[in-house]
């Protein structure tokens, strides 16, 4: 069966005793998406993972993987799946080859295709050189990339990755990016992560959770769209008000910082720098700032903001 | 069903490549073959022991098996204290909990993948009282019996284990645990003859008094199902406990 939309979550919800660690979070991941899912730590980034999953039965709402609910057919629905947990659910008593045939065979790969199977997964998470090797003698880096190839091994539609570069360096981190992008075109992922550039450098959406609540939902374009929708500004002379068309409010900032808001459609940056020699205003600086996911982040997920009033 | 033949597979070489079964191997042979040469050597002073009913299968393969139900309950524990507290621990259970294999066929996965080193403790059990068939006639079926006893026996051992290790993610409070609840299970027969109302129920309960009969060669079926119902229990539990963590 093939469907557009490969996870469907309508509202997932749970608690433990009087805490609710998710509260009616919806999640729709459609096929070659990367969705982020950024909050921080304790937002219920993995709680969300695990319901989704099959790992944690939800106190309310409903799973649909691939169109198969499950709570209803959960072994259908998992062989849909690929999951990479917090800890990599490595078995380090066996080498990497034996645990990868055996991951493909718990997932149904037909032991003719495993062999194929397992070399793919290796290749593609770097690991041929530590084929023979017993997994609980590898670095956290490599037991890492196991976990990732063991989400992999059997080629699923989705795959779910909690924070999957936690424990690489840095070139290791750009290798798994450029992995997850190159699965992107064939498989969904949803991603979590604290990490905000790497949201920004994989996901096509992003989703921040916090306190349980989702709390900002955007397409990575419309994110990055926002970026240049303000000027700010230093003069030495600044006046008491700016007459400059295209230019629709204006915030002082003190000490001669200003930040304008253009009108919708309009770039009044030349506008801007001519006014201000004409009436020798002494422009120091000028340049375009937006909400960058980091301010978003930060502005959503450090205390109150009218947005989770809104949200509670 | 593949699922579970895969996790079996798996989980027999996750026993067979840790120093911890060759150990418990190694210790069960030594003190076996300990109590066999002493066995026999009782038996070659005392000849007189030996009668028509009670013959070398008895005296050996007999007193073997007995003395072996005692060192399993200490040692089956530690086999089965990892089975789920430590993939619970690492994080690894969920590799399973994730696979398209329902909780009954990753539990009874992990049991017969157990039960392959049982195997291994039986066969090298047998290997002593059939290493006398050159030298003398043996009562085959007794010993078979006794085998059977003794399997049963460790696969019942193993089903408790299995299912407190399903409660703990520390396979120390597992190993101390299971021995625990097969101990109590054990020691229901020395409740059972201080009377009351309950001693019949106890001596039914209890894992040595069936053992007992098999050892001495008496095939009953009440026994061989009360194994099977004993087994089914607790793998049945397990299932239940892991449902529960679920939710």
């Amino acid at each position: 069966m093939e469907h557009d939309i490969l996870i469907e979550a309508r509202g997932l919800t749970r608690r433990y005793g009087p805490n609710v660690a998710v509260h009616n979070i919806d999640l729709t991941l459609r096929r070659g998406e990367i969705l982020g899912l950024l909050g921080p730590n304790g937002a219920g980034k993995s709680t969300t993972m695990k319901m989704l999953t099959g790992n944690l039965a939800p106190t309310g709402g409903s799973v649909k993987i691939n169109g198969i609910d499950i709570a209803l057919e959960p072994k259908k629905a998992k062989q849909s799946l690929g999951y990479l947990p917090e800890l990599p659910p490595v078995h380090p008593e066996v080498t990497v080859d034996e645990y990868l045939d055996f991951v493909a065979a718990l997932h149904g790969v037909k032991k003719a295709d495993r062999k194929a199977a397992v070399a793919k997964a290796k290749q593609s998470c770097g690991l041929h050189e530590v084929s023979r090797r017993l997994i609980g003698n590898l670095s956290k880096g490599f037991q890492q990339r196991v976990g990732l190839a063991q989400a992999i091994v059997h080629q699923p539609p989705v795959i779910i990755l909690d924070e999957p570069t936690v424990g690489l360096d840095p070139i290791q981190i750009r290798e798994i990016r450029s992995l997850i992008a190159a699965l992107a075109q064939n498989h969904s992922v949803i991603l979590s992560s604290h990490i905000l550039p790497e949201i920004q450098a994989v996901c096509s959406r992003v989703m921040i959770v916090h306190r349980g609540r989702v709390v900002f939902q955007d397409s990575m374009a419309a994110v990055n769209a926002q970026n240049a929708s303000r000027l700010a500004a230093i003069f030495r002379n600044a006046p008491k008000s700016f007459v400059v068309p295209g230019i629709a409010s204006t915030q002082s900032l003190g000490e001669g910082r200003f930040v304008f808001t253009p009108e919708a459609g309009t770039d009044p940056r030349e506008a801007l720098i001519a006014a201000s020699v004409a009436n020798g205003w002494g422009l120091l600086e000028l340049k375009t700032e937006g909400r960058t996911l980091e301010e978003i982040f930060v502005s959503l997920t450090s205390g109150e903001t009218p947005e989770m009033k809104e949200a509670a | 069903m593949s699922a579970m033949l895969s996790i079996a597979r798996h989980e027999a070489r996750r026993i067979f490549v840790s120093p911890l079964a060759w150990t418990v191997l190694a210790v069960i042979q030594f003190i076996m073959g300990l109590s066999y040469a002493l066995l026999l050597t009782e038996m070659v002073n005392n000849p007189g022991s030996l009668n028509q009913y009670s013959g070398v299968a008895d005296y050996i393969g007999g007193g073997l098996f007995g003395f072996s139900a005692v060192l399993l309950l200490l040692i089956i524990p530690l086999m089965t204290m990892r089975l789920f507290a430590e993939d619970k621990k690492s994080g690894s259970l969920t590799l399973l909990t994730t696979a398209p294999a329902s909780l009954t066929e990753i539990v009874l996965g992990k049991f017969l993948g157990l039960s392959v080193f049982f195997l291994a403790v039986l066969v090298l059990m047998a290997l002593m009282p059939f290493s006398l068939s050159g030298g003398t006639e043996l009562d085959n079926g007794r010993i078979f019996a006794g085998l059977l006893g003794q399997l049963l026996m460790m696969l019942s051992f193993g089903a408790a284990g299995l299912f407190v290790s399903t409660l703990t993610k520390e396979p120390v409070i597992a190993a101390v645990g299971g021995f625990g609840l097969l101990l109590v299970v054990w020691l229901l027969e020395a409740m059972a003859y201080g009377g009351g109302m309950f001693s019949d129920l106890f001596r039914h309960l209890s894992l040595i008094g069936h053992f007992e009969k098999l050892r001495r060669g008496v095939f009953d079926t009440a026994d061989i199902a009360y194994y099977l119902l004993f087994i089914t229990f607790f793998l049945w539990l397990a299932v239940q406990r892991l449902d529960v963590e679920r939710s």
